[in-house]
């Protein structure tokens, strides 16, 4: 028999932790497989964060360092300053990212640290049940804001792509999304991107991508995919945002 | 190799470069700023790196990056630094990697002053960060000694895997004296094999982590990291004895402080009186036997402690004297160095007391 697909030796054998229809696990094998196809998984140092994917040093199958919340970025530039040759990327939530490590990612990009960034956006908490994120879109519902995100009390969504596009020190940043086949190749393309740079030496790439929690936004993975569509992407349109070639 | 005359800050940098540190990661504050500044001249020269982090946060996350590649790596800071420091100690900790962190102490809480103080002491010995953990905490009383303890800290971070703290004070920082800088003994390091380094496709993957999810996995390995604790206490604890042979009166001292003690036991013996001061170099592990041993001494009646603090210290010397002598106190905070006069003023005071 053919054999059509298969899963990627980027990836260990663990069981994801991830609730059903939650899109970490495509993130996953897309940063996985770019990992194998260019070659540099076993040079590859990944950082992982506090969060839903706090468990990624269980899956992807190369040394991983696991952050405290939100230091991701300054842990991987300890790692790449000691290990200049070596691929270093971080995989982050936007609570993490976008919360509590706001001034981390800030800095590394403004240092131009030839990192890689996986910055997944689920416009929530979903490790510690639902809470508000500053992703949270204006009106949506969760656990700290019962009655939707209200700006008079709660502020904007940030739209962290595009505040580090403004930054000299950052090389690439694009904001791609996985709601169906041809995104999801999309997605892989500019992930496998932010991984060449570093290894051409270009500078600090993130690439954010837009994700579902079914469960915490109390939908179905269906339903969680349009509602991405229509509503998640209306404020964080997706693009590039920052190229230097 | 001769003797150089050396600030401080500077001279705690020269020895962190010539034992072999690589990697620092810095972030301005008063009074430490020539620690940063003279890493930024020098570890280059020496085929390291410096790195000027967006905060004290940022820099010890940075550590706890380049220690899990196994590097040897160092950063500093002073008081409200320290503070912003501890989440990231807590993790190098309960990740168990090796490195050295520098506290020149000035005074607190809050922004306090820059004037220097050791009002961090609890914060140095009794956790500072959250969890079950302990630092091993050098306290260095002269320029020499903290170049000593400096190149040492590194051996003793690797070989124990656990951050190593210098804790000075803004006097030990800003003070010039002369150095010299010898080797430490040569200690037999275990291969740090478990370094994030990329796995080169010929071992498993290696994995620097603080989180046990299961209560029985952590607790195993709380228990083995105290298992640990033991052996630094065994093999590690350092002190001083300073005229204490025949004393009654024994001072509690560490650091700067120690030295203007030193200055006033010296004057008292030519007057005549005999009074001894413990200096503990380790102040974690702290020196509790021989506090208990001269505790037990008949000759012995009384114990001082002497800080620039309200009184931190004197917890872990009350442990040590177990309530069988009792302890007195004198302390200067807030930036306020206690002079010669006002500790003999007090000794004085205590020795009347003893003799009444």
């Amino acid at each position: 028999m053919k054999t059509v697909f298969e899963k990627t030796k980027g990836l260990t054998d663990k069981t994801f932790h991830y609730c059903p229809g939650c899109t970490h696990g495509i993130v996953h094998r897309l940063v996985a497989e770019s990992l194998v196809e260019l070659n540099v998984l076993d040079k590859a140092i990944g950082v992982a964060p506090v969060g839903c994917s706090v468990f990624a040093y269980e899956y992807f199958n190369c040394d991983m360092q696991q952050a405290s919340h939100g230091r991701a970025p300054a842990v991987a530039t300890g790692i790449k300053r000691v290990l200049p040759d070596s691929i270093v990327f971080t995989y982050q939530g936007d609570g993490d990212l976008a919360s509590i490590g706001s001034a981390e990612i800030m800095h590394a990009a403004a240092r131009g640290e030839n990192i890689t960034v996986i910055y997944v956006n689920n416009a929530i908490f979903g490790m510690t049940g639902g809470q508000m994120a500053p992703t949270t879109l204006i009106g949506q519902v969760t656990t700290t804001s019962p009655n939707g995100r209200d700006p008079l009390t709660d502020g904007y969504p940030i739209n962290m792509s595009e505040m580090l596009a403004q930054l000299i020190g950052s090389t690439y940043i694009e904001r791609v999304s996985i709601t169906n086949v041809k995104n999801v190749k999309h997605a892989k393309k500019a992930i496998k991107k932010a991984f060449e740079n570093q290894i051409n030496n270009k500078g600090f790439s993130m690439i954010e991508i837009l994700s579902t929690c079914p469960t915490n936004w109390g939908m179905t993975p269906l339903d969680s995919l349009k509602w991405l569509d229509e509503k998640m992407q209306s404020v964080f349109p997706l693009g590039v945002f920052k190229e230097v070639k | 190799m001769k003797k150089v005359l050396m600030k401080g800050n500077e001279a705690i940098s020269e020895a962190a470069i010539q034992a072999g540190c690589k990697f620092f990661f810095g972030y301005p504050i008063t009074p430490q700023n020539e620690i940063p500044a003279y890493m930024a001249k020098h570890l280059p020269k020496a085929g390291g790196r410096y790195t000027q982090a967006e905060s004290e946060i940022a820099a010890i996350n940075m550590v706890y990056g380049a220690a899990g590649c196994g590097a040897r790596v160092m950063t500093s800071s002073s008081s409200p630094g320290m503070s912003l420091k501890q989440e990231g100690i807590s993790y190098l900790a309960g990740a168990q990697l090796p490195c050295v962190i520098v506290n020149i102490m000035r005074s607190g809480p809050g922004l306090g002053g820059i004037l220097p103080a050791q009002s961090d002491y609890f914060q140095a010995v009794k956790g500072g960060g959250h969890g079950d953990y302990n630092l091993i905490v050098y306290a260095p009383s002269t320029v020499q000694e903290a170049v000593t303890l400096t190149m040492e800290a590194f051996d003793v971070a690797d070989l124990y895997l656990t951050p190593v703290m210098i804790l000075g004070d803004g006097i030990l920082g800003q003070v010039m004296e002369p150095v010299e800088f010898i080797p430490p003994k040569k200690r037999k390091l275990p291969k740090k094999t478990w370094a994030t380094t990329g796995n080169d496709g010929s071992r498993p993957n290696n994995l620097i982590n603080s989180l046990y999810i299961e209560a029985d996995v952590l607790y195993e390995r709380t228990l083995a990291q105290y298992k640990k604790y033991d052996l630094i206490k065994e093999k590690e604890t350092r002190y001083e004895l300073y005229n204490t042979a025949d004393a009654e009166v024994i001072i509690a001292a560490y650091g700067s402080t120690a030295r203007i003690v030193k200055s006033v036991i010296d004057g008292l013996l030519e007057e005549g009186i005999r009074i001894g001061l413990i200096r503990p170099i380790t102040v974690w592990p702290f020196p509790y036997t021989i506090f208990e041993e001269y505790a037990s001494s008949d000759k012995v009646k009384k114990f001082l402690t002497i800080e620039m603090s309200m009184g931190q210290m004197i917890e872990d010397v009350k442990l040590g004297v177990n309530g069988k002598k009792p302890v007195d106190f004198f302390g200067r905070t807030g930036g306020k160095i206690p002079t010669y006069d006002e500790i003999k003023g007090k000794v004085i005071e205590v020795i009347r007391e003893v003799t009444a």
